[in-house]
């Protein structure tokens, strides 16, 4: 057991911070608009080497050799001083690796840098209305005619849909084939004629996410990543690293330092909350939980950064646990500050925005978007236990 | 940086384990539980051979001079096969505190003893944890008077005593005045008793104080936390196999999406503990300011966690995890044992928070 960065790290750790506290100014809100200041600062944090870091300067990346130290240190300094780490959205954390993963050179060019800049901004447009959990049982069909792909079918739960420029798609091209056979990844534009979309109003009363309707789209034969028919394997490609981002246990801890601040300034009944043995015990009860997961994510860093280290276990249950238990921290302060916490939009007493509520009932949504939790207990059983698999239409 | 065990402490994980497999399996443990067996001295003399009491023992007092982190690797292999032997007290409390306030003469008498399995060392600390009417040891004079109940790893030669104002002293199991019983609880794994003290002669730790007790508090929370990770660990692979196995409506019950659900919470729940038990280890051998809260907090999750664990697994084994015979009680009742000793989850959820100044 060592948990010393070294005196490499220890520098760079005191240089991001310092730079953190010189160009404050610069930074845009986190989370915020994709707009100009948004991207000047995410032009900084690309030629310095904090955002898109490992990938390769032709692609308009950062250029730096890979070091998940490092990568770590940068997670953790922005979140602690609550400064936006860059643009993010699903092109960049999901379309990007998958392009340098398995895309053509030309569309790597193509793609990744107006991608990494924030100019083109993606959608993922996997789950259909039949197709959720069992998404490969997807139906939206393209067909090959002359030199262009021609799309029918529907999306749903398309997140950013209506902001997106670029869509990344799992469509079906081999109807004869078995189903996890039959699929290809295609790219195109969101103004290409056909496209309709639809926007969905979630529980939180934003519009996060829409339906997209495709009527005899027509999208150029090129524009397929990896092979026809192989649309599966590269979206799996994604999916992990999507699951491996849902439920940080970092972004918890900062949410749990802000439901500390709020227990110990918010009163009732003159009464300070965290002086209340019944909200306090639910607060370690969460700070308990959130410790243990901090030290899962160390010991999955860990193993990367070692071989010979196994955290297939650790590593699965992240997504599953980490969404319940944000959830559940969310849901404490709302409990804690009584009808206070119920505030929500233009209410004089609303705390942190309405941060509170949104957060507890976007939480749900990760629960179920992203694998469903039940379906992540598949994984854990089947892949992490070795339990019998859940039998599979047409397999039986 | 490294997160986890080293090469070293895996194999002294695997070697502890492989022979409790071998020494420590059911029917020994059901010979101990039922008879009434004071100490089951095949398994102590295996164990000492193995180096286990002599683990946080240095080397200049015949030790090994290890570290927490690999008691907690030990406490975990303990508990997975639920040996009846003394070990919280005995390996890791008793050290601890004579490693931080005992002298020179005092580490040189008692030490070697406790590393050669030649005194087993119980701990009467409990009345720190939540004083019972009446409990509570006063000490004046070298002399001990009171009563301490709940001592843990109570078959003993001798007992860390913990007075009421942060002392500890080493009293003797036969000293004149100290009178012994045994109290009888639902884990048969482990004996606890209460000791009353007659003005017994003690010899007094001289460097102790309340922080001195607050560390070896903290040492055997850990332990009985790594306990409980290992027994529950234990109940989750049973409930595995046990799945895969059992036959209903013609299947394997393990092919049952409600079983595998139970399973997966199961382990969903447990593994993060584990990266908890080596950061609490390693913590406490650094002596790290972290040390007390993370310890507060592993002991609580573990104990609730533990619980979660011994119901569940006890449900995917139908109406047999309920019998006597396949002994999955014994494990059940160890994590119960393991939850409520040295501080409950809801006492140490308030210590937790004393600890980063958020209550009084
Ligand atoms: C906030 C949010 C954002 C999203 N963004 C996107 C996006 O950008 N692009 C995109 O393509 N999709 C997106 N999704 C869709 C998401 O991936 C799906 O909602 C999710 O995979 C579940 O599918 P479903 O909604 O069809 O539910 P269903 O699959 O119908 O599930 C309904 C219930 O049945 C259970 N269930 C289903 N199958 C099983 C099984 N085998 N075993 C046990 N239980 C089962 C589920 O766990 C769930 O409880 C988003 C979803 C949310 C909530």
């Amino acid at each position: 057991m060592d948990l010393n960065d070294g005196p490499e790290y220890a520098a760079f750790r005191e240089e991001i911070r310092a730079f953190l506290v010189s160009r404050e100014a610069d930074a845009p809100a986190v989370r915020g608009p994709n707009d100009g200041k948004a991207r000047a600062w995410q032009r900084l944090l690309i030629e310095r080497g904090y955002a898109a870091r490992t990938i390769p300067r032709q692609y308009g990346g950062g250029g730096r050799e890979p070091d998940i130290l490092k990568s770590r240190i940068l997670a953790e300094e922005f979140a602690r001083a609550q400064v936006s780490p860059g643009l993010g959205g699903q092109g960049i954390s999901m379309l990007v690796p998958t392009l340098l993963d398995v895309g053509t050179e030309a569309q790597r060019m193509q793609f990744i840098p107006p991608t990494l800049s924030g100019e083109m901004v993606w959608c993922q447009g996997y789950s259909e209305p039949g197709a959720g959990s069992d998404l490969a049982s997807l139906r939206t069909s393209a067909v090959l005619d002359g030199d262009h792909w021609v799309i029918n079918g529907q999306k749903i739960w398309t997140s950013t849909a209506h902001v997106a420029d670029w869509m990344f798609c799992l469509v079906r091209t081999e109807p004869d084939a078995p189903k996890h056979r039959g699929i290809s990844f295609l790219l195109f534009r969101m103004d290409t004629p056909g496209i309709e979309v639809r926007p969905l109003i979630d529980m939180t009363m934003r519009r996060n996410f829409n339906e997209v309707f495709f009527t005899d789209v027509r999208v150029p034969k090129d524009q397929i990543v990896g092979k026809r028919g192989e649309g599966w394997k590269v979206a799996n490609v994604i999916l992990k690293n999507e699951r491996d981002s849902l439920g940080d246990p970092n972004q918890t801890l900062t949410r749990l330092n802000m439901l500390i601040d709020i227990m110990k300034s918010e009163t009732i009944d003159g009464r300070r909350l965290i002086d209340d043995p019944l909200w306090l015990d639910r607060l370690m009860r969460i700070q308990g939980r959130v410790m243990a997961m901090r030290h899962n994510d160390l010991r999955v860093l860990s193993s990367k950064l070692n071989e010979g280290q196994d955290s297939s276990l650790a590593r699965m249950i992240v997504k599953l646990q980490g969404t319940e238990l944000r959830h559940e921290l969310e849901a404490l302060a709302i409990d804690a500050m009584g009808e206070v916490g119920l505030a929500y939009g233009a209410n004089p007493y609303v705390r942190d925005n309405g941060g509170w509520q949104y957060w507890h009932m976007y939480y749900l949504g990760l629960i179920i978007g992203g694998g469903t939790s039940q379906i992540q207990k598949n994984i854990v059983a089947e892949r992490g236990l070795g339990m019998p698999r859940e039998p599979r239409a047409g397999e039986a | 940086m490294r997160f986890g065990l080293s090469p070293e402490q895996t194999l002294f994980r695997d070697s502890v384990g492989r022979y409790l497999r071998d020494h420590s399996a059911l029917d020994r443990v059901r010979r101990f539980a039922d008879r009434d067996e004071k100490r089951a001295t095949d398994l102590v003399a295996g164990l000492v051979e193995l180096g286990v009491p002599a683990l946080l023992v240095p080397e200049a007092h015949g030790g090994i001079g290890l570290t927490a982190l690999d008691a907690c690797v030990v406490a975990e292999a303990l508990g997975y096969r639920v040996a009846p032997v003394a070990f919280a007290a005995n390996a890791a409390m008793a050290p601890t505190a004579l490693l931080l306030a005992g002298s020179e003469a005092q580490k040189r008498d008692w030490l070697p003893s406790i590393a050669d399995g030649g005194m087993i060392v119980g701990a009467a600390l409990s009345e720190l944890c939540g004083a019972r009417l009446g409990a509570g040891v006063a000490a004046s004079g070298g002399r001990l008077r009171g009563k301490a109940l709940f001592v843990l790893d109570f078959e003993a030669d001798a007992y860390l005593v913990a007075d009421m104002d942060g002392g500890l002293h080493l009293a003797r199991a036969d000293a004149p005045g100290l009178s012994r019983a045994r109290l009888e609880t639902v884990d048969r794994t482990r004996p606890i008793g209460e000791l009353g003290f007659d003005n017994v002669a003690a010899e007094p730790l001289p460097g102790a104080s309340m922080d001195v007790c607050r560390q070896v508090l903290d040492i055997g929370r850990t332990m009985l936390a790594a306990d409980t990770l290992g027994a529950a660990q234990c109940m989750i692979d049973r409930a595995v196999v046990y799945a895969g196995q059992r036959e209903q409506f013609g299947r394997v019950i393990g092919s049952f999406q409600a079983v595998k659900h139970m399973c997966a919470e199961m382990a969903a729940h447990l593994e993060p503990t584990r990266a908890s038990v080596w950061y609490a280890g390693h913590a406490i051998a650094e002596g790290s300011d972290e040390a007390h809260l993370v310890a507060c907090h592993l002991k609580a999750l573990l104990g609730e966690v533990g619980r979660f664990v011994a119901k569940t697994a006890t449900e995917v084994h139908g109406g047999m995890g309920f019998t006597d015979l396949v002994g999955l009680h014994y494990w059940y009742k160890r994590i119960g044992f393991n939850r409520q000793m040295l501080g409950s989850p809801e006492r140490l959820r308030i210590e937790a928070a004393r600890a980063q100044g958020l209550a009084a």
